[in-house]
């Protein structure tokens, strides 16, 4: 077990120092494609972060998202504080309209749970979309003024990384702490947690305000990549992507989310370039995941890695 | 008196499942109830545990009125239960299984950081050796045969320290070697470790080699609670239970 561990933090070190080297080598485009491959997996990340370890249907992810990006733009641009301000309302921003839903959403049971999710966040989308004054319309906020220090692409691309690699590991080690290990009892199996005496109920409140938190993170990171903000991103359709990239990376992987945001992002900006039907792309894909890898790319490697090794196969992560 | 349940009565509708029950049990005793099928055993336990609210009638545990708490907080004052369909994490190891009762026990389930592989390992292990499971400690429960799941349950409830542990039929789908293999292991831990057994259970052999005391149920109410002896010998009970099986 203590190889095991030793090599995972060898491959994330040379991972980060590939990572690092990047924008010295690569065109500007596809620096800017890789930060924004590693902000939609810290997305789909935070929802497999209740979706996969937590067994809740939150069918409407992106909200947070975007509840984050909107609440750094705003402050910025509307109040006219400090980005960093806004760096941190954003986030504070998801995780309390999360708390919010939460309360309202959590006393029904998974589908149940998910359809009212949806139209909650779709009220929220709405009010972006009208609220002309404050949000900016369906035109967004765009030129959001960000730090100097992270202005430039090169800036934006460290940042990003920074801020996805603390979040990433902020989230393992809640998984891999006992509130994590509690949640992922109630996943497998709520009644069973209950009777245990866990407050079922509040465990996922929390699980769901700290996945909040992070997709509003990742907003954030959006809107230091792109400096604007526009409702599409809490439209529906991306909280499909998103959690078609956790499906597809394999839901009940911690780092299956970042490969499937990965695969998905590249499919997406190669195909768009190619043809308009980029919806019918992506349900191929999903109905190809139902089909033949219903726990995902990472899931089958996890499951093709302990058939071969079935005495080192102590705990799959 | 360890706990007390006073005239319970339950209806779902205008069913009657529990109506009029009443059962007694004393610390360190080994208790069945026993009743034909749908005579609301399982519908009593739930009622005790909090899993489901009474409309009339009390459950004092220990002194204290219990009726109508919820399940979190029946468990915290020290009842336990194991569930008729086995009902474990699937997903999870057989140690996780076990540890994430005792972490909840110990009243970490909301700590965020300190990584669970280096908490409660010896409590766990402890748990996992009486009951025979500490070879499987690292595979996953989908691999456990339908025997050793039931164990896992019962390892998993003992994890939570429980002074009464309410098992609803412990041995049911169980195979006859599996099923003596459980009846000594509920002895052990009724000698062990003093706890106080409340069960239900189909199998008749198994409740008088068992049971210092049996509660019969007959739709819903109680008809009897006594000794194995007098149990037997009572006309009512052979009339409305053991004539007919």
């Amino acid at each position: 077990m203590g190889e095991r561990v030793n090599k995972s933090i060898i491959i994330a070190l040379v991972l980060a120092a590939i990572l690092a080297l990047l924008p010295f080598g690569l065109p500007r485009f596809y620096v800017y494609l890789i930060a924004l491959i590693v902000t939609f997996g810290l997305v789909s990340t935070s929802l497999n972060f209740v979706l996969g370890f937590g067994g809740i249907y939150q069918f409407h992810h992106a909200v947070f998202y975007g509840v984050g990006a909107y609440g750094a733009a705003v402050t910025i641009m509307k109040l006219g504080w400090s980005p960093w301000i806004g760096f941190v309302v954003g986030p504070l921003t998801a995780a309390f309209l999360s708390l919010v839903m939460g309360i309202i959403c959590i006393r029904l049971s998974k589908l149940y749970f998910g359809m009212l999710q949806i139209s909650l966040g779709s009220l929220v989308w709405v009010t972006v979309y009208r609220w002309y004054g404050l949000t900016g319309g369906d035109d967004g906020i765009h030129g959001v003024t960000v730090p100097e220090l992270i202005e430039s692409p090169t800036g934006s691309y460290y940042f990003t990384m920074i801020v996805a690699a603390l979040s990433l590991f902020i989230m393992y080690r809640i998984l891999h702490a006992p509130f994590g290990s509690i949640l992922q009892g109630i996943r497998d199996n709520a009644i069973r947690s209950q009777a245990l005496g866990v407050n079922v109920r509040r465990h996922q409140l929390i699980a769901l305000v700290i996945a909040g938190f992070f997709a509003g993170v990742a907003g954030v990171l959006f809107v230091v990549i792109d400096n604007s903000v526009f409702p599409d991103m809490m439209f529906w359709t991306l909280s499909l992507e998103v959690t078609i990239m956790a499906l597809l990376g394999g839901w009940f992987t911690f780092m299956g989310p970042m490969l499937g945001a990965a695969i998905i992002v590249l499919l997406r900006t190669f195909v768009s370039t190619v043809t308009d039907y980029w919806a019918l792309v992506l349900s191929v894909v999903l109905v190809l995941v139902i089909l033949f890898l219903p726990e995902g790319v990472l899931g089958k490697v996890f499951e093709i890695w302990h058939q071969r090794h079935p005495e080192k196969s102590a705990q799959g992560e | 008196m360890l706990l007390e349940v006073k005239n319970v009565r339950k209806s779902f509708g205008g069913f009657k499942a529990v109506n009029g029950a009443s059962l007694d049990v004393e610390k360190g005793e080994i208790v069945a109830v026993i009743g034909p099928n749908g005579a609301g055993k399982t519908t009593l336990f739930n009622v005790i545990t909090g899993v489901l609210k009474p409309n009339g009638g009390r459950v004092i545990f220990k002194g204290d009125d219990i009726t109508g708490l919820p399940s979190h907080k029946t468990c915290k004052k020290g009842i336990a239960r194991s569930f008729q369909i086995v009902n474990i994490f699937s997903r999870l190891t057989v140690f996780e299984n076990v540890q994430i009762a005792v972490l909840t026990e110990q009243g970490r389930d909301l700590n965020l950081f300190t990584p669970s592989r280096k908490l409660a390992v010896e409590e766990t292990n402890a748990i996992l050796g009486s009951v025979g499971l500490i070879e499987k400690a690292n595979s996953v429960c989908s691999s456990l045969s339908h025997g050793e799941r039931k164990v896992l349950e019962i390892a998993i409830v003992l994890g939570g320290r429980p002074e009464l542990l309410i098992l609803d039929e412990p041995t049911a789908g169980m195979s006859p070697e599996e099923t003596a293999r459980c009846i000594s292991l509920i002895q052990q831990l009724s000698a062990k470790y003093g706890l106080t057994i409340l069960f239900c259970e189909h199998d008749m052999e198994l409740v008088f080699s068992i049971a210092q005391r049996i509660m019969v149920m007959v739709r819903g109410s109680t008809i009897l609670q006594a000794d194995c002896a007098t149990v037997r010998c009572n006309k009512a009970v052979q009339d409305a239970y053991l004539g007919e099986g």
